[in-house]
């Protein structure tokens, strides 16, 4: 029963139940972000970096007006680093934490899909080791034989702020 | 249909204390012996919606408490009562009390209660007929009923009053229309709770009460049939005469309305059992009742603001409709010349291009209009902070035995609400110098020849970009050769400096001047001059004293009207821009290689004129890319932050301009040397320098090569 309830909804890829996913790929790898926090998709354009702030903190642009911190997501989670081509976006999320809401965009290699995952097909993910924190991962999900990982955005990128890296003397 | 009140809560606050605030001050203005009705009536209906609003949102003991002083005042209404100095300054008190309730409230912590059920207390007794509030506890009597004036004789009318269920649904409340009734003579008020059925079954938005009023007064069944024209289709109204012989006791109208509920302990003795009962009942029930439960609401609302802690930033203000309106129209200007622009390019040719350049400064034009007004919507007048300084003065000249007469001036000037919050604590702190130092005991000022009552002058003015704020005293003006000698011994100055007037008065700002129990000063302040000087560099003034011995002194605050837009100069660095605050720069110069002197290896000095000023390399602080590694024929841009100089390197001046001020911490945090962003003419962001923060930075980064290189 639970399984034709979910392959409906990956048909019709929407439906009232589960929640809908916006899918990104990040080296190979497909991402999935609440799309309710997602507040739109840009291209990348030239941000203002701000010093003594992470590498991956690529810097601040302006969104009609507001200030919106740019984090590159590769970098963030230590994959290698490429050039921008015409498929790198930004997606503008937004970011719940203890002083309200905030605004803030993430750099990624492509969007990819918008999926309807059920919040009981999320399963636990086990620990990477390395790169990605398993405490990022909200879960994982399967979608046509294929992995993805649903991360916490919330958690990412509020860590992602507080994460001292600014080394003042580097010379 | 449930209505959530706590979303009513913020403003009821908000409300609240602007009622106080009113109480206050025309409590301050109240002439004893022959006070003004009006200032009674403006006092009363104060404290009259505070009531009734508390009572709604289920804030008892603020209620109760307002009652007292409520019934207080209206006895002082009607005239069966004087009004007398210590009634005033009981009533002063409990203002005070009340503001304490409702800030522990607000920012959900304890309410001090005994100090409230003690001034209520005081209260209470003072209704009771004693004159003087004393500090007698034990005298609680709630019989003696007796000391209310009685009325002796009267016609009347015995009015029956029974609501339909529906009455609170067409927003009319019982209380108020007793109240009326109470204006035309004195009322009983015996409420009939029998109808009332079982926690269970009650909605808390129906009435189930009907009352019965003996009134004694001379109205006629005209007039009293008018106060209740408004309910006139949802009740029934039942009028007798009452014999002429007939005598009644005045009892205050003690309503009771199923929603709010503010009838309390205190006020029950006084009622007829029926009523106190209902109260109870009536109490109790929005607690059983889940759809308007203000215990709970309360509860929740004090959670959620645990989690977000009470941020002053946040908030609300109130705007005149005429600057909403003056906003609409240029809205609607905006809108006109878009339209008109839109036109224009839908088949544009090359002979249009005049029409387009006007068009295009007509939008401008409207633009900057709409900048302006938009800024002026946070705008308040300055009468905001001077409203505090009658009761504080009131409070310390007596306390100090002096007699001051406060003169305030140019309450109308405006000034933006983030400078207004932040100039408050400087200013009481400049009020209470003047008061405590200044101005001269009455015996002293009499050998002296000058007037008894010293005068202390509030004043504020627009000045260019600017509002000034003057404190002025007629008192002794500063003691020029006292602040010598004690800079001398604190080695500030040596002792054979010369210095001018100015010069020595200009010590006080010094940090660590002000004596240590100045420091300590624990009304909350704890602020001396050096940290009035600091705050009020942080809101980019100045301040500046002018003291004539003997004559009084005048201190002069030089503030910018907003926090929301600063004077830049923009400097490049490499690709990026940065600006630098104009108000923080000393001078602008090419780098001479002559002046250039370093000690050890990292700390170079720039020599200007007499003095020896730290080169900070901006590249080198933000770890960014930049032109010109070599100082000579750099450019240098001499700030001066935290009291100290710093020569900035950097590599281009570009022009200067106004910028708006966009926070980095909304969406993102503090970044240190930074003081926020903005977003310059083409779209791109820049950032803006925080001189006194970047200071800090690169002593820190000094400091921590030296300590690296000493490791190594």
């Amino acid at each position: 029963m639970n399984t034709v309830h979910r392959m409906d909804n990956e048909v019709l890829g929407m439906n009232g139940e589960g929640n809908q996913y916006l899918t990104f790929m990040l080296a190979g790898e497909e991402y999935g972000v609440d799309i309710l926090r997602v507040q739109e998709i840009k291209g990348w354009d030239q941000v203002t970096p701000i010093p003594n702030t992470p590498a991956y903190i690529k810097g601040v642009i302006n969104l009609r007006g507001t200030i919106v911190p740019i984090f590159d997501l590769r970098e963030r989670f230590r994959l290698e680093a490429i050039a921008y081509g015409p498929t790198t976006v930004v997606i503008v999320l937004k970011i719940k934490g203890e002083k309200g809401e905030r605004t803030m965009g993430i750099v990624v290699d492509a969007v990819s899909e918008v999926y309807n995952i059920n919040e009981d097909a999320l399963k636990a993910a086990p620990d990477f080791g390395q790169a990605i924190s398993t405490d990022f991962v909200k879960g994982l999900a399967t979608i046509d034989e294929k992995m993805i990982i649903v991360l916490d955005i919330d958690h990412l990128l509020n860590s992602s702020i507080v994460a001292e890296a600014g080394r003042l003397v580097r010379d | 249909m449930s209505i959530d009140v706590s979303q009513f809560l913020d403003t009821f606050y908000e409300e609240s204390f602007e009622g106080l605030d009113i109480m206050e001050s025309e409590l301050l203005e109240l002439d004893v012996g022959a006070a003004d009705q009006d200032s009674i009536n403006t006092i009363f209906r104060a404290a009259h919606s505070i009531k009734g609003g508390s009572g709604t949102f289920g804030l008892n003991a603020v209620a109760s408490f307002t009652h007292v002083l409520e019934t207080l005042l209206d006895e002082m209404r009607d005239g069966k009562r004087n009004v007398t100095q210590p009634a005033v300054d009981l009533m002063l008190t409990s203002v005070d009390v009340l503001r304490e309730m409702l800030n522990a409230l607000k920012t959900g912590q304890d309410i001090d209660a005994e100090h409230a059920a003690e001034v209520q207390q005081q209260l209470e007794r003072l209704l009771k007929g004693g004159e003087e509030p004393d500090n007698d506890v034990s005298g609680v009597d709630h019989t003696s009923l007796s000391d209310h004036p009685e009325v002796m004789v009267g016609s009347g009318w015995h009015i029956r009053f029974k609501p339909l269920s529906h009455l609170f649904k067409t927003g009319n409340d019982p209380v108020r229309l007793f109240e009326e009734l109470s204006d035309l003579g004195t009322i009983q008020v015996k409420v009939n709770d029998s109808g009332l059925p079982s926690f269970a079954d009650i909605d808390p938005e129906d009435c189930f009460l009907s009352w019965e009023i003996e009134y004694i007064g001379d109205a006629d069944e005209a007039q009293i049939r008018d106060v209740f024209a408004w309910v006139d289709d949802d009740c029934e109204l039942e009028l007798t005469i009452i014999g002429g012989e007939q005598k009644a006791t005045t009892v205050e109208t003690v309503a009771v309305a199923p929603v709010a509920a503010p009838a309390s302990k205190t006020t029950a003795p006084a009622a007829p059992a029926p009523v106190a009962k209902a109260a109870a009942v009536a109490a109790a029930q929005p607690k059983e009742a889940p759809p308007i439960a203000p215990p709970k609401t309360e509860e929740k609302s004090a959670v959620a603001r645990k989690a977000a802690p009470p941020s002053t930033e946040s908030g609300s203000i109130r705007v005149g409709i005429d600057k909403v309106d003056a906003l609409i129209n240029m809205v609607g200007e905006l809108v006109i010349t878009q339209s008109m622009l839109n036109q224009l390019g839908e088949d544009f040719t090359m002979d249009k291009v005049q029409r387009l350049q006007e068009g295009l400064a007509e939008l401008e034009h409207h633009t900057r209009e709409l900048q302006e007004n938009v800024m002026r919507i946070r705008m308040l007048p300055i009468s905001f902070a001077f409203n505090r300084f009658p009761r504080l003065v009131h409070d310390l000249s007596q306390k100090m035995g002096k007699n001051v007469e406060l003169k305030l001036s140019g309450e109308n000037t405006e000034l933006d609400k983030t400078v207004m919050e932040k100039i408050g604590d400087p200013l009481v702190h400049l009020v209470r110098n003047a008061l405590d130092h200044g101005i001269e005991k009455p015996e002293v000022r009499a050998s002296l020849g000058k007037p008894a009552v010293a005068t202390l002058h509030l004043n504020a003015y627009h000045q260019g970009g600017n509002i000034v704020i003057e404190i002025s005293d007629d008192g002794a003006g500063l003691n020029t050769e006292k602040i010598k000698n004690k800079a001398i011994e604190k080695g500030l100055i040596n002792a054979g400096d010369e210095l001018s007037a100015e010069k020595v008065n200009e010590l006080i700002f010094y940090p660590g001047f002000s004596t240590a129990d100045q420091i300590s000063d624990v009304s909350g302040r704890g602020v001396g001059m050096d940290v009035v000087k600091k705050n009020i560099k942080d809101l980019s003034g100045a301040i500046e004293v002018l003291s004539i011995p003997g004559k009084g002194s005048r201190f002069t605050i030089r503030l910018p009207l907003t926090l929301a837009i600063l004077d830049g100069q923009l400097v490049r660095l490499g690709d990026q821009t940065y600006i630098v605050p104009l108000v923080s720069i000393i001078e602008s110069l090419q780098i001479r290689k002559e002046n250039v002197k370093s000690i050890a290896s990292d700390s170079e000095l720039y020599r200007l004129r007499d003095e020896y000023v730290p080169i900070l390399r901006l590249h080198k602080v933000f770890n960014t890319k930049c032109d010109n590694k070599e100082l000579i024929n750099g450019l240098l841009v001499v700030v001066e932050g935290d009291g100290q100089l710093a020569g900035i390197f950097v590599d281009d001046l570009l022009g200067q301009q106004q910028v708006v001020i966009k926070s980095l911490e909304s969406n993102f945090k503090r970044v240190d040397g930074l003081s926020g962003a903005t977003i310059l003419g083409d779209g791109t962001v820049a950032l803006i320098l925080d001189i006194p923060g970047l200071v800090k930075l690169s002593k820190e980064r000094i400091k921590k090569r030296a300590a690296a290189s000493a490791a190594a």
